[in-house]
């Protein structure tokens, strides 16, 4: 009988053991979870701080996930290393964990910019993990002046959660614009705006040179007095276990289309892995939950000795603040094309006679038609694209297609 | 399993199913109740050019990317029906973002939903199906991609 070992019990480990469960019903699956939750949606926690969701609703699969699939979790175990000769995972209480095949979905950590008197901070949190919004959520009072360093999407799913639980949110970036590892100042002044208009302040183009316990003290020579600080400058790949067993990594995880490391029986996926971005045809850190589902997924199966590949990942986010969604998907790149209207703004990146990304606010209708044409290179001779970036619709595409579409298998 | 097939050679652009659906997911049992008068969410829309013209609704695909890319766990299969729970969705748009079939849009109420072929409805089975007029819609076994 087959023993598999998945590190870490977030979306990716839970496709995993999915994936594994397709094709072999009866071998020992372990999950090493430092978390002492079961599997969850991490994307929650911010809803959780504004009262739309709640932990006993944010797990995985219902109640019976773990006993349904035969699936043993050690919690709060930390697997400190991996023995690939011997095909174990050494645990940090000495256990040793066997393997047939390996899984490592360790996902990623906060990274902790090197700001002069952050040690001098006592309420200081990161907002990555259900544990690190119930933390924050003991921390704010009404009266709490809460500092968040970071206005990617982690700062910013922080700030709307916080809004209207404390007296004021600034967010603080040393970009010039909020979001901008996916929009371009023009969305993001969009978005901006909307997040101003329901009392967060920003202090963009700016970073803090030095901490103190209440105070941040800009570049810019602003000082903003705080009560609470939120980290949110970036993540890290939790590649170190796979490096220290002489596997290959760059910022993530390196591996192939079949979740395959450069170790034998060692897989990885989710925002630990560095895996093909279909949209540049580079490897790329996807650190976004549909990957990590279909990368698990994909892992799972090909660990069972069945057969997966993932090789459509792209970049995609759904973002929205107060009521305003932002939906983009792709690489930025080649020829720009967009359509706007006095509330929204579309924008299409073209190379040849393909879709490479987008970028759109105030318009969410029917975008995975986009997307799909993004995923699967559809040509765009073969559909009148002026019409199909005004209303994204499947009529658009030839008879053929369309009616494959609607009458064929799915 | 069965599902619903579209013929856009037979669809004449009515828009009745979109009032049947809205009707049969309204909960109640007068039409003109449920729809005079308001704004409609139905879960099937008619789509089309001066040419043609076919109803979208939920393909219940074998592999659902809405299913894998809910970041809220709202959207689930099970006996290959693609559901969602209204009360577990936060309103994301990320499977708008990903349904190749443009299939989901949200409700009145802001969260998304969509087709679940009106099984746990009183209508019982597709109420598109059963009230097109020209059979343009019909909901029956095709076999699956895989």
């Amino acid at each position: 009988m087959k023993s598999y070992c998945i590190i870490g019990n977030g979306i990716a480990a839970a496709g995993c053991i999915e994936g594994i469960r397709s094709v072999d019903p009866s071998g020992e699956i372990t999950v090493v979870s430092e978390e002492k939750h079961a599997a969850y949606y991490r994307p929650l926690i911010s809803y959780y701080l504004q009262g739309k969701a709640a932990p006993e609703r944010m797990g995985y699969g219902g109640e019976d996930f773990y006993a349904r699939n035969g699936v043993r979790v050690l919690y709060g175990r930390k697997a400190l290393r991996i023995h690939p000769e011997q095909r174990t995972v050494e645990l940090d209480d000495g256990t040793l964990v066997p393997y047939t095949s390996l899984c490592l979905a360790t996902g990623s950590s906060p990274f902790v910019p090197p700001i002069a008197g952050l040690d001098k901070v006592k309420s200081r949190f990161s907002f990555m993990t259900l544990d690190d919004a119930l933390a924050l959520e003991k921390a704010v009072t009404p009266q709490s002046r809460v500092l968040i360093i970071g206005a990617g999407l982690i700062g910013l799913k922080c700030a709307e959660g916080l809004s209207g639980r404390v007296a004021g949110i600034t967010v603080c970036d040393l970009a010039d614009r909020v979001l901008s590892s996916i929009l371009d100042p023009e969305c993001a002044a969009l978005m901006q705006r909307r997040l101003e208009e329901n009392g967060i302040t920003f202090c963009l183009n700016d970073s803090a040179i030095r901490l103190e316990e209440n105070t941040a003290y800009m570049k810019s020579g602003a000082i903003l007095p705080f009560d609470v600080l939120v980290l949110a400058v970036g993540v890290r790949a939790n590649v170190s276990i796979l490096r220290d067993a002489g596997g290959e990594v760059n910022r993530g995880i390196l591996v192939d289309e079949e979740m395959r490391t450069s170790l034998p029986n060692v897989y990885a996926a989710g925002d630990c892995a560095e895996g093909y971005d279909l949209s540049t045809g580079q490897k790329r850190v996807l650190a976004i939950l549909p990957n990590a589902s279909m990368q698990g997924h994909a892992a799972g199966v090909n660990m069972a000795g069945g057969h997966a590949v993932f090789d459509k990942g792209i970049p995609m986010n759904a973002i929205g603040f107060f009521g305003l969604h932002a939906l983009t998907a792709g690489a930025y790149e080649g020829e720009l094309q967009e359509e706007k209207t006095g509330s929204s703004i579309k924008r299409f990146y073209t190379e040849g006679d393909r879709l490479k990304g987008f970028m759109l606010i105030g318009c969410e209708e029917r975008a995975g038609i986009y997307t799909s044409m993004i995923r699967e290179g559809t040509p765009l001779s073969s559909v009148p694209f002026e019409s199909m970036k005004k209303a994204a619709s499947t009529a658009l595409f030839p008879e053929k297609v369309r009616r494959k579409m609607f009458g064929g298998v799915v | 399993m069965k599902r619903v097939y579209v013929n856009e050679d037979w669809c004449l652009a009515c828009h009745l199913c979109e009032y049947n659906c809205a009707f049969a997911n309204s909960g109640l049992s007068d039409m003109a109740l449920a729809l005079k008068g308001k704004p409609i969410y139905p879960r099937i829309h008619v789509e089309g050019n001066e040419r043609i013209h076919y109803a979208v609704s939920c393909r219940h695909c074998e592999d659902p990317i809405c299913v894998k890319s809910c970041i809220a766990g709202a959207l689930s299969q099970k006996d290959g029906v693609i559901r969602i729970d209204e009360q577990r969705c936060v309103g994301c748009f990320t499977c708008v973002l990903v349904c190749p079939y443009g299939a989901l849009a949200p409700s009145e109420a802001g969260v998304m939903q969509k087709c679940e072929l009106c099984l746990e409805n009183a209508s019982g089975e597709p109420a598109c199906v059963r009230g097109c007029p020209n059979r343009a819609i019909v909901y029956e076994e095709r076999g699956e991609a895989v």
